[in-house]
């Protein structure tokens, strides 16, 4: 019996990469849920990634998929978006990818409120290279980079993405699937820059050195430390102590779209050139 | 905008009309100085031919997004000067992995570093033949008039559309920023090539396979979006464009991007000759330096020196053929001016050899390679 | 017994082992042998996909049976 989603996989270069218990299947397939549910015309997808193992993705899956430089998934993207605003392009990116080499690029998409669906497997970790910490790894957590502990204070990507100016900002874990399925709808629904940030775990680098070995230990951790954002509103400080909020964040209906605005440009200058 | 006759333009703003003509549909950069104006006349002129201007926050988005454009199918370029040309060239490699038709300008500026911003200088040469990293070949041509700025960035694309790659239009701030008369419907109508699209079923697509069209050896390229549902990737791949580890299929991938190229070295090369038949002493020279060479070639014709001028428009890949002519002319000496420390020089003492010596007449810090500084390298050579 | 009213089918060739869609199936429909998953019950299934969305490796397909 063939996989529901199968018909959006390059079947033949399955399995993939990715370790055992890697969340990132699960992020995967939270998206391709997506994009069946909405009945998405796959032939004017475009899934783009950077480096890293999220960034292994669209060599999986039956698009159009462009696997970029590392961190430059998001401006290589704007190029195709701005060529083709007709287009849908999906950004499949890291933690570091994103946020650490990415970040400038990361906020001035965002800025920009160019129509991006950005989804960012974050496994708090640089997997690909086995190990090293990244901007949003726990403070105190282990890395082969961070032998003694994290001693940098980490991103709050969300929070960064929303004060860029991203207009719709999500959070969501491989642990709540069905919900990290539907906040991915909504952010492809929504027309401006789109950020989910989905928590995937890493058993084999993060979790490792973390005490969280088995894949379900930090699938668990999800389940214990997030709270869904309707919930949170109504917790004291205290109880948000080392939680943290999932579900969608922030959301600004009909502010301008960048390629739509563009479109709307050359339109005045064709008129001003010809008059 | 089409004027027709005569026009007072600049050599940045010639190479901007030159893009158009050839199709240009995007333009990504980042303001640089001597590079700029560029970036400026093609946020005022795309948007009237329905094409789309992007500043980006940098120059490595820039080259980012220009890729993404081009496999959108749209003819894209950006523009830059040493710094910038420095940040792209991770994705200039991405692109020549990847075979993506692109146009990369560089008008160059005294280095290394931040240099001298607004004065001319020829040393990002190396840099463009090797500027990043891993075996690859490139294509690196370099006007020498602000008509050339307009001609050979028509060339640039339709090099960069047939042989599925991108192409360095390697200019300087003589050229750049020198306002000539000129008149660009005199260069005529100017063939304009596009890229080969596929001819086979969409699922059969191959993006790194065979050709289809005029070239085998260059595969045709579909958009994003029409269907074919190709994957792209920086990594060494196999003809589906997916990775590959196995070194006998990463072989064939890196050897035929290399030949693409290296195996039409003479098909690209081009020149100006000016008294080359007789000549005893020849200058090889390029770019902006160029022009101080033509008068001075002539200025010794007029007294009775046989000198020459081969002038190199395709400066990569190296004209082996051409240049190699040159140790059968029983020559004096080659004088090779140049406004670095002597970078060109080098490939062409290696062809030379000792057939005659090579000079280098080099300066450096924007300090310009005069007609007589020119002409007293010949005539002490003679 | 009654025809289950949901097919199980597990892709051994993609499957990982990593016990994710053991862990999540409320209803012991899956269980585990020499690492391995494996479809114990079929009949408990309900339909929840909850194993299918948690399997990292696209392994495991869940599907309402047409009723005949």
């Amino acid at each position: 019996m063939a996989h529901p989603l199968e018909k959006y996989l390059r079947a033949g270069k399955l399995p993939h990469i990715w370790c055992a218990g890697c969340g990132h299947g699960i992020v995967t397939q939270a998206i391709l849920r997506a994009v069946d549910e909405l009945q998405l015309d796959t032939e004017k997808t475009v899934v783009v990634s950077g480096i890293g193992c999220s960034s292994r993705a669209p060599g999986y899956l039956h698009f159009d998929t462009l696997h970029t430089t590392h961190g430059r998934a998001i401006p290589f993207a704007t190029g195709i978006k701005m060529a083709n605003p007709e287009l849908r392009v999906i950004v499949v990116t890291g933690d570091g990818d994103a946020a650490a080499i990415g970040g400038n690029h990361l906020i001035h998409a965002a800025r920009r409120n160019i129509d991006l669906t950005v989804i960012c497997f974050n496994n708090t970790i640089y997997g690909m290279t086995s190990g090293q910490y990244s901007p949003v790894t726990p403070g105190g957590s282990f890395a082969s980079t961070a032998p003694y502990g994290m001693v940098e204070p980490s991103f709050d990507l969300c929070t960064l993405v929303a004060g860029a100016g991203g207009t719709f900002v999500a959070r969501g874990t491989t642990y709540h699937a069905r919900p990290l399925t539907n906040i991915i709808k909504e952010a492809i629904k929504h027309e401006g820059f789109s950020f989910v940030e989905a928590l995937s775990q890493c058993p084999t680098y993060y979790g490792r050195r973390n005490k969280l070995r088995a894949p379900l230990d930090m699938l668990y951790w999800y389940r214990d430390h997030a709270v869904g954002v309707s919930q949170w509103e109504k917790l004291t400080d205290d109880e948000k102590a080392g939680k943290f909020p999932i579900g969608v964040l922030k959301k600004v209906e009909h502010a301008p779209e960048f390629s739509r605005v563009y479109s709307e440009l050359i339109a005045r200058a064709r008129e001003r050139s010809e008059a | 905008m089409n004027e027709t006759g005569p026009r007072l333009l600049q050599g940045n703003e010639a190479c901007v009309e030159g893009a158009l003509a050839a199709g240009l549909r995007f333009f990504a950069g980042y303001p640089i100085t001597p590079s700029t104006e560029i970036a400026e006349i093609c946020s005022l002129r795309l948007p009237q031919v329905g094409g789309t201007f992007l500043q980006m926050e940098d120059e490595i988005a820039s080259m980012a997004a220009v890729c993404g454009a081009s496999l959108a199918g749209a003819k894209a370029m950006t523009a830059t000067s040493g710094p910038g040309f420095s940040l792209k060239q991770e994705n200039l490699g991405f692109a020549a992995q990847a075979e993506i038709p692109c146009v990369v300008v560089d008008v160059q500026r005294v280095g290394p570093s931040t240099g001298m911003p607004t004065s001319p200088a020829q040393g990002d040469v190396m840099q463009a033949r090797w500027g990043t990293h891993g075996d690859h070949e490139i294509v690196v041509l370099s006007p020498s008039s602000v008509m050339e700025a307009y001609t050979l960035t028509i060339t640039a694309f339709n090099i960069a559309e047939e042989l599925r790659t991108p192409v360095v239009l390697l200019m300087d701030e003589i050229v750049g920023h020198l306002r000539e008369k000129v008149t660009l419907d005199a260069a005529g109508k100017l063939p304009v090539v596009d890229r080969d699209k596929p001819s086979c079923p969409k699922e059969l697509y191959k993006p790194y396979g065979p050709g289809q069209g005029r070239l085998t050896d260059v595969p045709p390229l579909a958009a994003f979006g029409e269907g074919y549902r190709f994957h792209v990737t920086g990594l060494t791949h196999g003809e589906d464009g997916s990775p590959t580890n196995n070194p006998k299929v990463g072989e064939r991938q890196i050897l035929r991007i290399v030949q693409k190229i290296a195996s039409r070295r003479d098909e690209l090369a081009r020149f100006e000759e000016i008294s080359m038949e007789d000549a005893e002493v020849v200058v090889v020279a390029y770019g902006g330096t160029a022009r101080s060479a033509k008068k001075a070639v002539r200025d010794a014709r007029a007294e009775g020196i046989k000198a020459g001028l081969l002038r190199v428009i395709t400066l990569w890949p190296f004209p082996e053929t051409r240049v190699a002519k040159l140790r059968e002319m029983g020559l004096k000496a080659v004088i090779v001016p140049e406004m670095n420390m002597g970078q060109y020089v080098l490939p062409v003492k290696r062809v030379i050899g000792d057939a005659c010596p090579v000079i280098p007449l080099n300066k450096v810090a924007g300090q310009f390679i005069e007609p007589k500084d020119i002409l007293e390298a010949i005539k002490g050579a003679m | 017994m009654a025809e289950a009213s949901w097919e199980v089918a597990i892709n051994s060739k993609w499957c990982k082992k990593c016990g994710l869609c053991v862990a999540f199936c409320p209803k012991k429909v899956l269980g585990e042998e020499m690492g391995a998953p494996k479809v114990l019950n079929e009949s408990l299934c309900i339909g929840c996909l909850l194993c299918e969305m948690h399997c990292p490796d696209f392994a495991i397909a869940v599907k309402r049976r047409d009723s005949k």
